[in-house]
């Protein structure tokens, strides 16, 4: 069986039935693990005192934020490559998802920065290009919900995702071509002397795998209401006409 | 509970807001996904 057919309306909505609550009960463990492994049981920075605590909710949430949006702009391009219906009500679906998760992490960076560097917020180019990606979110769920006709909202939402992917990218990479900004460099890296320290790294690995499991039910979640949505339209208006 | 010192505030705060928001998404999200399933019910029973 081709891997589109998994995508089809109704074999979606077979498919997701059975996973959804093992996903989100895992992504339920797997954050009350975290976050109370990380709160409680774990020290605090010799510079950055108590305030560390809050990696395990930034970090991961900055992470969601961006890769949400690489999730939407993927399921955009198979809109406009394929006309696949449930890839566009999928990128739809995930867009206020990435809003909470760009709203946690531009408040707790806010609620960190302050100790630490001195202020809340400043005009760094990563910083920057993440308040810029918050807006484009809003605009992206604006205007799903400004057209009527779904094809046309699809097809004019994959073009400004893919416009926002640049500031998607660059709330990733910024800090490492524009050098003059506030913010430090990744927490989390394959070269084991610029990672974080164990202590921090494992509790903030769980914390990692708990919004991704959320992310991924509240999507799954989500498309499912917006099929549904679709299908009661659909119903309706046959309803109108017969 | 941990000793959270000068930063208590900060921390806390984030914390708090964090899993507001969270919860919110969540909450927001089910009462939808139950809400249309009923109404496309009834709109299927009506077919």
């Amino acid at each position: 069986m081709s891997l589109w057919e998994y995508a089809n309306p109704k074999r979606f909505m077979g498919w997701t039935r059975p996973v959804l609550p093992w996903t989100f009960a895992l992504a339920g463990l797997c954050l009350a693990v975290g976050l109370i492994w990380g709160f409680f049981f774990t020290p605090d920075d010799f510079r950055q005192g108590s305030t560390v605590k809050i990696i395990y909710l930034h970090v991961p949430a900055a992470l969601m934020a961006i890769n949400a949006w690489i999730m939407m702009l993927v399921a955009s391009l198979i809109w406009v490559v394929r006309r696949h219906h449930v890839s566009a009500l999928a990128a739809r679906a995930a867009a206020p998802v990435g809003v909470v998760m760009t709203l946690i992490a531009l408040f707790t960076g806010g609620i960190w920065g302050q100790p630490m560097w001195g202020t809340y917020w400043a005009w760094d180019p990563r910083l920057t290009s993440f308040l810029i990606l918050f807006l484009f979110y809003l605009g992206y769920i604006a205007l799903w919900e400004a057209i009527e006709d779904p094809d046309t909202a699809a097809d004019l939402t994959s073009v400004l995702c893919m416009v926002g992917s640049i500031f998607a990218i660059l709330s990733r990479y910024a800090v490492l071509f524009w050098n003059q900004g506030l913010h430090q460099g990744a927490s989390l890296s394959l070269d084991a002397e610029e990672n974080v320290a164990d202590v921090f790294w494992f509790p903030l690995l769980v914390c990692i795998a708990g919004f991704v499991l959320l992310f991924i039910a509240l999507v799954l979640m989500r498309t499912r209401t917006e099929i549904r949505v679709r299908r009661m339209r659909a119903l309706e208006a046959r309803m109108r006409r017969a | 509970m941990p000793d959270l010192g000068t930063y208590a505030v900060e921390v806390l705060s984030a914390y708090a807001v964090s899993i507001a928001l969270l919860a919110a998404i969540v909450g927001l999200s089910w009462r939808r996904y139950v809400r249309v399933r009923a109404a496309l019910e009834r709109v299927e029973k009506n077919d």
